[in-house]
């Protein structure tokens, strides 16, 4: 975990002037000061961390936003910027002496304009929300973490986040064409812009997937794209995940992009058709979800070549959705996998490593073996197509030491997922949870280069400090304990 | 297959004693664009070889001197593509096409060089070695720095090994024409581009719509019947016409603009016509007026103007930056290349 009481305690002097000056920007309540008030923030969805902060600002306009920023700059004081706070790897957990800005006040679509297919929205928007306000159009916005319903716009710029149908329609950084975005001392700049491409330095790749270290997203120009006419999924029974695994490799080998391309393993399936009555396969030892989309004609001839690659590639049975509802029921069981899991354990814990897909064997049966050792369940739902593996440690918080054993599972999952050429994140982000496995994936000198970046925005350190980007204290202590690149 | 990384590194060391820049250069196809290149040569070309291609990972690895035609006749052998179809302009090199960050016709629906880039590996102004991103398709540790090489014109490290994701060629295509006037073209690649149909590539040019389709036979024959014009017999040899700049627009002495610009900008009012491209967000045009006259359209659109092809660049090939975004361009130049070794100015005067 990281170190989020390591920044300056503030005096008491500097704690009355943030509070008063933050009183006169602010609303009576759009400031928290009170216990009580902050408990709500004191985590995102990574609940096994929690940390009150100072205070919870939730500013409503944009010069609020700046005021904010250049009166925490000016103090020096530390600034979480916090959407839907859905996160599950601790990128919003609030730091000990810090202020959480919250953009969750920030919730208008500006504008749609269906003729350029963009949608300009503020921060706090949901993500579905846009989908739901372009529908009309024919239009809209691609990536679908499964947390759509409640994640907020700001926060996927923030995590990169993707998606089910990520494989072929890509993830938030290739489908946000601009942000307006304040930096920490309050100035305002335009990264990116509604044509494709800007001059100079690709800062909106930089910027995306930077878990708020280094600017605050005050608004977000989005790319939309045509619905498609229809989607049908195939759904495959495999009686052995690595014939599923390679089945995944053939449809791609056949020049197949599936709009989805999801796995799920014999317990994940159990934990979900208990949950949800999809009708899957309890029999199965994988399934398999292959997603067509476009017009009729092409669906039908996708569908068919698909069909006959996975039946090529062992699969025990193949289900088609006739309509659009057996789809959609189909998809009920991967999307609801995360609280399906939630029920038959306490708590779980979700990794997120992502691995080149020839190693789906090996890395599977080395997560069945860890699981032996210490002695926690684990489902796996697998982006199959991009190969972002999502294990799901069971444990119970409750239990002396399970909190300490799940954690150290899931801390070899994802240095497996490094060695064998992968990364510890394919899309919930570093946080403070993957900080300490940071200095397995990167050296030394790569992490100093990764804190030039953060100071090339934010040379104080003030924006979401001790997240993602480990100190090289930090590293030391990781190293010691046996793990991490020398 | 050759690995200069060890020569690349104490090159680079030696020029850091001497505060001597270097100047980083692949097959040299793109030494026309941006400003001028200064420095002691650093030739990449030797530095080759396909490192890694797994078609099954949709993920090909090639050191940066790796020639761009080698690489994409790799792929074709299992019927992959780099789906951003970069414009070569000669012998040009992997580890190029990435640093001028430039693609081709297929950009606006299929996205751009960094789209495509996965990871690399790069020598820094220090001399160390670092490795970003990695060779698989989702990846959110860390910055994205490799996303941020493409563009960068080589001015924040050498390129020593670029990771692209690749894809299956589309199973059919088809090109059509249709005659129509420059707002009515922009106009129905707009409203074609609202719409599910599997457009793949534009161009407008002298009345002329040329539209290409990509994907599903059915799919593709479906469009075709909805658009209607007419069948284009050379489609390959025309759209490579445009990918390499061979089509007779470019042929003149004028200078060569290119206006990145909002999809829906009517035309603009400018001497000459343009020729347009990604469903009308890229025009470019020929004109040997003054440059703050082109900057200032494409600036009041909401775009930019880039001075791609011209004998005098002394007004910046690139628009000038705001302020601010100029000094986290400042900070993120020496951050990675303290002392201002790589490629000075070739960006901007001030990295």
């Amino acid at each position: 975990m990281g170190s989020l009481d390591e920044h300056r305690q503030l005096t008491e002097a500097e704690i009355a002037r943030l509070v008063a000056g933050l009183r006169r920007i602010l609303a009576t309540d759009s400031l928290l000061v009170e216990q009580e008030d902050l408990v709500p923030y004191e985590c995102d969805g990574l609940t096994a961390y929690r940390q009150l902060p100072l205070l919870v600002a939730l500013p409503t306009r944009e010069e609020q936003v700046v005021a904010v920023l250049k009166l925490c700059y000016e103090l020096r004081v530390p600034v979480v910027a916090r959407g839907a706070g859905t996160g599950l790897s601790g990128g919003a957990t609030p730091v000990r002496h810090g202020v959480v800005l919250s953009l969750a006040k920030f919730m208008r679509i500006l504008d749609i304009d269906p003729v350029a297919r963009t949608a300009r929205v503020q921060p706090g928007v949901r993500n579905l929300a846009i989908s739901e306000a372009v529908a009309p159009y024919a239009l809209y916005y691609a990536p679908d973490p499964s947390s759509q319903i409640a994640c907020t716009i700001g926060g996927n710029v923030a995590e990169n986040s993707g998606g089910v149908h990520c494989l072929k329609y890509g993830l938030t950084v290739h489908n946000v064409l601009r942000v307006r975005v304040a930096l920490i001392d309050g100035t305002v700049v335009e990264i990116g812009s509604e044509g494709l491409d800007s001059p100079g330095y690709d800062l909106l790749a930089l910027m995306i997937g930077s878990e708020g270290m280094l600017g605050v997203v005050l608004e977000a120009t989005v790319k939309l794209t045509p619905k498609p006419q229809l989607a049908q999924v195939a759904m495959a029974s495999f009686d052995d995940v690595v014939k599923a695994g390679n089945a995944v490799a053939d449809i791609i080998a056949a020049g197949i992009i599936p709009a989805g391309l999801e796995m799920m393993d014999k317990p994940a399936t159990a934990a979900v058709e208990d949950y949800v009555h999809a009708g899957y396969d309890l029999n199965a030892e994988a399934i398999l979800l292959a997603e067509s989309d476009g017009t009729p004609e092409e669906v039908a001839e996708e569908i068919a070549a698909m069909c006959a690659v996975l039946e090529k590639s062992g699969a025990t049975e193949i289900r088609v959705s006739r309509d659009e509802a057996e789809r959609l029921k189909f998809w009920a069981g991967r999307k609801a996998a995360f609280p399906a899991v939630g029920r038959i354990t306490p708590d779980y814990l979700c990794m997120d490593g992502t691995i080149p897909r020839k190693h789906l064997a090996h890395v599977l049966t080395r997560i069945a073996e860890l699981s032996q050792e210490y002695g926690l369940r684990c489902a796996n739902v697998f982006h199959a197509g991009d190969g972002n593996l999502h294990p799901l440690i069971m444990f119970d918080a409750n239990k002396p030491g399970e909190v300490e054993r799940a954690t150290g599972y899931g801390g070899k999952i994802l240095e497996l997922s490094v060695e064998v050429g992968g990364t510890i994140t394919g899309e919930h982000g570093v946080g403070i949870e993957k900080v300490g496995q940071m200095c397995a994936q990167f050296s030394p000198e790569e992490l100093a280069a990764f804190r030039g970046v953060k100071a090339a925005f934010d040379e104080h350190t003030l924006l979401n400090p001790g997240k993602a980007v480990p100190t090289p204290r930090r590293c030391s202590e990781y190293r010691l304990t046996g793990s991490g690149k020398a | 297959m050759i690995d200069l990384t060890e020569q690349f590194r104490e090159r680079v060391l030696a020029a850091a004693v001497d505060k001597a820049p270097l100047r980083i250069r692949g097959g040299g196809t793109k030494d026309f664009y941006g400003n001028k290149p200064e420095g002691a040569l650093l030739d990449t070309t030797n530095h080759t070889g396909i490192v890694a291609y797994e078609p099954t990972e949709l993920v090909v690895t090639a050191r940066a001197g790796t020639r761009l035609a080698e690489l994409e006749a790799a792929l074709a052998e299992t019927g992959q593509m780099l789906a951003f179809e970069p414009p070569h302009f000669g012998e040009a090199t992997v580890g190029g096409c990435v640093a001028a960050g430039l693609s081709g016709p297929r950009r606006a629906t299929a996205g751009s060089v960094r789209d495509f880039v996965l990871g690399v590996k790069l020598l820094d102004g220090k001399g160390e070695i670092l490795n970003f991103g990695g060779q698989v398709m989702k990846n959110v540790a860390g910055y994205d720095v490799s996303r941020l090489m493409a563009g960068a014109l080589g001015t924040l490290g050498l390129l020593l090994e670029v990771s692209l994701k690749v894809l299956p060629k589309p199973p059919a295509e088809a090109t059509l024409r249709l005659e129509l006037p420059q707002d009515k073209a922009i106009e129905a690649m707009n409203r074609w581009g609202g719409q599910p149909l599997p457009i793949s590539a534009t161009c407008w040019s002298d009345g002329q719509l040329t539209l290409r389709l990509s994907g599903a036979r059915a799919a593709v024959a479906a469009a075709r019947e909805k658009i209607g014009g007419e069948a284009v017999a050379d489609a390959d040899g025309f759209w490579r016409a445009v990918r390499e700049q061979q089509d007779d627009y470019f042929s003149g002495e004028a200078a060569l603009w290119r206006l990145s610009l909002p999809s829906k900008t009517a035309p603009l009012a400018l001497p000459g016509e343009p020729l347009i491209e990604w469903g009308g967000a890229l025009r470019w045009l020929t004109f040997d007026g003054p440059a703050a006259l082109v900057r200032e359209a494409a600036a009041r659109a909401g775009g930019h103007a880039t001075l791609f092809r011209g004998s005098d660049k002394s007004a910046g090939a690139f628009q000038p930056l705001p302020a601010p975004l100029m000094a986290i361009h400042r900070n993120l130049k020496r951050s990675f290349d303290p002392q201002g070794l790589f490629n000075p100015g070739r960006l901007y005067p001030e990295l």
